[in-house]
């Protein structure tokens, strides 16, 4: 087991001693990421680029080396490949609309999947909308994996876009963006991935991932809220428009027309996010020093727990797949006879935080043939102890609402 | 609190065994309503006799809370004019402490509607974000309610 028990003392919100399972809606915050934002804020603050002072010339550089962080932790071999983005939700827009709208017409097709989060199909749906190009989506198979046979056959020359999740936040599944990546290069269609699971939870180097663009949040990296990354290869940014205009992006403006600055910052109009890109460098070197080997086998251990414990549990049934093979610390699940916000709730008085709901993948529920889940997430502060705090809370549960009587 | 105090038997009854569930041939009034954050639906059909509700249909899928209060407010409303389901909506509505001062609902020498089964979902006000559950059904009432009649 990758023991990282001693890690929860970093996290002052576990200190209560809550069982905290819902990361994948967002993580907690480690006292050496709260220490760089707090220490940054209070010494070298300003607002970046331009300042002909030494305070801006030093948030200028904190916030350009974390940049170069985010470049390295996802093996980007350019730094201005990388754009700080509001989150991912953020990112994805802007390929949508930044690209999407360049580049799609009536006679185009845009190919999804059906286990996306709304992040990654909404945007899509309203580009669609506009351009006029189809909307088409790769099913699940019953194994809950997304069904490679039918993607392969969609696959055709209108394909000019293949969106895509790199883990789904529902059934914790990977799929495998890779081959997905190569088989849309060879008919010119871009990869866009919503990594904003896969990136916190796994390993990723953007190279070998093989997709054009790769979006992902810092919150739920062990980060701040309010900053996010939008990677892209840079000839594929290169065809991508701004999707906001403002300063920082400009080259010249005259009062009827502007010019774009050089990539990066022509996609980061008006003031970004400079502490959160401080901690979100923080955060980053904080799971570096942990390895995201580590990380990933961490999670995927608890899983491991959690399957086999939640399997002897009476009426609850996972939905998503039982074994390890390609997936991540997530774990969605019901419990016959009764519904997931009564869990949730019963959960909550059990001290275990899951989230419950739709999970913003209201096509997969339907998929499912469920209204709603409540999913246990993992991270690294998890231990066996939260695994069976939760195994206890659901007994307690089907105890309550009688269910098996 | 305890959950015993919010998962009351006769709330779990109601959910297991939903009372006027279905739809009505012939509804006078009907709408629908849908928590979007939790996607919790419910639709209610009203058919009335002269000034009195005669028949009520409740359909949908939810918790445990949301079905469970349309339930006991499908037989509440049963045999009332629209003007007493507005005050026994009131009174439900204070419990939860949505309006007005809690627990006025409570006094029993109040005039109109008494509340009976559905005072059991008094607990819920503990859980401020299940209150939204437990209204559900009545904020669809008063929908349905305003609404063009059918027939």
């Amino acid at each position: 087991m990758a023991d990282l028990s001693h890690l929860k003392a970093d996290f002052p919100v576990l200190s209560n001693g809550v069982h905290f399972l819902d990361s994948g809606a967002s993580s907690q915050k480690p006292i050496p990421v709260l220490e760089a934002m707090d220490n940054f804020a209070r010494s070298s603050y300003a607002n970046v680029h331009r300042g002909a002072y030494k305070l801006s010339v030093a948030a200028t550089d904190a916030y350009e080396a974390a940049r170069e962080r985010v470049a390295r932790f996802i093996g980007a071999s350019d730094p201005n490949e990388v754009i700080f983005t509001r989150g991912a939700t953020t990112a994805l827009n802007m390929v949508a609309f930044g690209w999407g709208m360049e580049h799609l017409g009536p006679e185009d097709r845009i190919l999804t999947t059906e286990i996306e989060h709304h992040a990654n199909l909404v945007p899509w749906q309203m580009v669609a909308k506009r351009t006029g190009a189809k909307l088409d989506h790769i099913p699940m198979t019953d194994e809950y994996r997304l069904d490679l046979d039918a993607y392969n056959e969609k696959l055709g020359p209108d394909v000019k876009v293949v969106a895509v999740t790199g883990m789904s936040n529902v059934l914790g599944v990977m799929p495998p963006v890779r081959s997905i990546s190569d088989r849309a290069h060879e008919i010119g269609a871009r990869v866009v991935v919503d990594a904003a699971q896969l990136v916190p939870h796994s390993p990723v180097m953007v190279e070998m991932l093989g997709a054009d663009f790769v979006a992902f949040s810092s919150h739920k990296m062990l980060g701040p809220t309010g900053i996010g990354v939008l990677w892209g290869r840079m000839e594929a940014l290169e065809e991508m428009e701004p999707f906001e205009g403002g300063g920082e992006m400009i080259s010249e403006v005259t009062l009827h027309d502007a010019t774009w600055a050089a990539i990066p910052h022509r996609f980061e109009a008006g003031t970004p996010p400079i502490i959160e890109a401080v901690g979100l460098h923080a955060a980053i070197d904080y799971l570096d020093s942990i390895g995201m080997e580590k990380v990933l086998e961490h999670d995927r251990e608890l899983t491991g727990i959690a399957l086999e414990r939640l399997g002897d549990v009476p009426g609850l049934n996972i939905q998503g797949p039982t074994t390890l093979e390609d997936r991540g610390g997530v774990v969605s699940m019901t419990l016959d006879g009764v519904h997931a916000h009564d869990l949730a709730t019963i959960l909550d008085e059990e001290g275990v935080a899951v989230r419950a709901g739709h999970h913003c993948a209201k096509p997969l529920m339907r998929r499912l043939g469920v209204t709603a889940t409540a999913r246990a997430s993992f991270y690294v502060y998890n231990t066996e102890e939260d695994v069976d705090a939760l195994i206890g809370g659901l007994r307690r549960a089907g105890e309550l609402f009688g269910v098996g009587e | 609190m305890s959950l015993e105090d919010l998962y009351r038997e006769v709330i779990l009854d109601h959910y297991r065994s939903p009372r006027n569930k279905g739809h009505l041939d012939k509804p006078d009034y009907r709408a629908e309503g849908v928590n979007p954050l939790c996607g919790d639906e419910i639709t209610i059909e009203l058919a009335f006799d002269g000034d009195q509700v005669s028949q009520v249909a409740v359909a949908g899928q939810g918790c445990s809370i949301s079905q469970s209060s349309a339930s006991m407010m499908s037989e509440a409303i049963k045999g009332k004019t629209k003007g007493e389901i507005e005050d026994l909506t009131k009174r439900f509505r204070d419990m939860m402490s949505l309006d007005g001062e809690a627990d006025i609902g409570l006094d029993p020498d109040r005039p109109g509607a008494v509340l009976g089964d559905l005072e059991s979902l008094q607990g819920v006000r503990k859980y401020p974000v299940r209150i939204k559950c437990a209204s559900l059904g009545w904020n669809v009432l008063l929908e349905a309610l305003d609404g063009e009649r059918l027939s």
